[in-house]
């Protein structure tokens, strides 16, 4: 067992490892200023997860028990969220299973709306999940599945030793800024046409050269040297 | 930039508002008027006594749309809103500026200069589309005293003085809107501001559209999650939203005042939309209160482009775009409160 380093008032929301990943003024937004809007995209999420995420929805189909919309808490981390869906896998090197006869293997999938991203942004979140459940259930968990709807299929992720380092740099960085309460300045780039929190964000805002000083200051002069 | 969405105003005071499904429907008489869906509706404004259903209230609150209940004279009653929304740091930073005198007088003169660069941009533009039917030498007085005070904020360092220039701006201001009314001068005239009750047409129909654009900028606030009840100019006084106030006096002028002239002069308000109460009050009829509505909702889609930010917006999100760059300054995104001025 593993030290116990976060208490349950410093627990961050493991799905904010996607955001942080992929921006992290976009996740300050949402974490620390507590900004959220939909467009399209997020909408479309939730409608993907209205199906996925019903906890009172279990099925087994012979040797794959499923469990959805499964809590998660990682102290190490200091991550709690949902996995949208633990599949339990008979096998001879798994732990016992409440209610079930044999052994099982813990196997965590997670629903995606779009298709397999480019950046790492989903690989360390699926990660983050899977050592949440090493950490709940003191067994080691090696594979996670994504299941993109874009491209409704399944795409398997190995859980190497580099993604689960860089799951824990990530947190502690997370950890570090909100503690601080800082929102980073915006690193403008193609991805906000498809941030839902552009207009939040106003990523132009913080890279802009002229001061509001001289802003006011030449409004005040244009007003002061104009006769009407 | 954000969508502009509608505001719903509910005139008819036997109304009463529910929900069917993610729907915002207007019974009179338990009979359907108005079905609209909750999506189009930044805001519900209900002008007068009338009823509003409990589920209707969540079907709000879920969705971040602001429920104001107003008197039929549109003073402010009530409103419902969800969960607090935003940053308690932002909040705490908002009010630790507000309890710092020098801070606070910082942004409070950004709101002034606004203000008062406003004020003679309206008085300006007036001057240049109508000076030969309007006495030229009053309004250009009044502007050469506007500039003597707008010159003078730069060295003023506290509140108090600022309170000064502000209530002298205003005197000299609405001193020379009179002679801006071009039209209908027997029915709309103003001598100087007064409310509580205003006192002639003129005072009466500015009224009414502050408190509209007063419920814009609350809203707006919050959308933002600042706390509207605090302010920098404004002192604190249990139920006066001070930053709304400090906030609408940059805004005044374009917003509002404009748009009561251009009511007047275009002939769209008309002395018979106004009732002469015997203490001496002016209330406004129905037909007043639908026609200025109207104009209000249409002049918020005017597009115009922001100083500041160089984007084009419609000028119902000016607000909007107001209270968001005072969260970013007090955020420390930018190094100052850009206030908004008119061209």
């Amino acid at each position: 067992m593993r030290d116990r380093r976060y208490a349950d008032d410093e627990l961050l929301s493991l799905s904010g490892i996607q955001h942080f990943c992929f921006c992290r003024r976009q996740w300050a937004l949402i974490h620390v200023e507590r900004q959220w809007e939909d467009n399209l995209r997020t909408t479309e999420g939730h409608f993907l997860h209205e199906r996925v995420d019903d906890p009172f929805f279990s099925e087994s189909r012979g040797d794959v028990v499923i469990s959805r919309a499964f809590p998660l808490v990682s102290y190490t981390l200091g991550f709690y969220g949902v996995a949208d869906v633990i599949e339990y896998i008979r096998s001879e090197d798994g732990i016992v299973l409440p209610g079930y006869e044999g052994l099982w293997r813990i196997h965590p999938v997670e629903y995606k709306r779009g298709k397999p991203k480019i950046d790492e942004r989903d690989e360390v979140q699926l990660c983050a999940q899977a050592m949440c459940l090493e950490e709940m259930f003191a067994v080691g968990v090696e594979t996670g599945d994504f299941y993109y709807n874009e491209i409704r299929r399944r795409v398997p992720l190995r859980l190497t030793n580099e993604l689960r380092e860089r799951v824990v740099s990530l947190s502690e960085e997370m950890h570090d800024h909100f503690r601080k309460g800082i929102t980073p300045a915006a690193e403008s780039s193609k991805n906000c046409t498809y941030c839902s929190l552009v207009d939040v964000c106003m990523p132009k805002l913080t890279q802009k050269k002229i001061s509001v000083e001289r802003y006011v200051r030449k409004h005040v002069r244009d007003a002061c040297a104009n006769d009407i | 930039m954000r969508k502009l969405l509608n505001t719903l105003y509910v005139t008819t005071p036997e109304s009463y508002l529910l929900r069917d499904g993610e729907n915002v429907v207007v019974k009179v008489n338990s009979e359907e008027r108005f079905r609209i869906p909750i999506h189009n509706l930044e805001g519900i404004v209900c002008l007068g006594y009338m009823g509003a259903s409990p589920q209707l209230m969540r079907l709000c609150a879920d969705n971040n749309v602001g429920l104001s209940f107003l008197t039929p004279s549109g003073r402010f009653l009530a409103r419902v809103h969800g969960r607090v929304r935003g940053n308690v740091l932002l909040r705490r930073t908002q009010y630790r500026v507000a309890d710092n005198a020098g801070e606070s007088v910082n942004i409070a003169r950004c709101f002034i200069i606004g203000k008062i660069v406003n004020c003679r941009t309206v008085l300006g533009r007036s001057l240049r589309d109508h000076g030969d039917a309007i006495r030229c030498d009053t309004i250009r007085s009044v502007d050469a005293l506007l500039i003597e005070n707008l010159q003078s904020i730069d060295d003023c360092t506290n509140s108090d003085s600022l309170r000064g220039i502000e209530g002298n701006c205003a005197k000299f201001y609405f001193g020379a809107l009179d002679e801006l009314i071009l039209k209908q001068k027997d029915d709309f005239f103003i001598t100087e501001r007064n409310r509580r009750p205003p006192r002639d047409n003129m005072n009466a129909l500015l009224s009414f559209l502050y408190t509209l654009l007063a419920h814009d900028v609350e809203s707006a606030l919050e959308t933002v999650g600042l706390d509207p009840y605090v302010g920098f100019f404004h002192t604190d006084r249990p139920g006066r939203p001070g930053l709304a106030l400090d906030l609408m006096e940059e805004l005044r002028p374009f917003m509002a005042d404009r748009l009561a002239l251009n009511l007047v002069n275009l002939k769209q308000v008309k002395g018979s939309d106004f009732v002469r109460k015997e203490n001496g009050g002016v209330l406004m009829t129905d037909t007043g209160k639908k026609e200025i509505l109207g104009a209000w909702q249409k002049r918020k889609q005017d597009p115009i482009t922001h100083p500041y930010l160089k984007e084009k917006i419609p000028v119902g999100l000016i607000p909007y775009v107001q209270a968001m760059l005072l969260a970013r300054f007090l955020r420390g995104d930018i190094d100052g409160y850009p206030p908004f001025f008119m061209n």
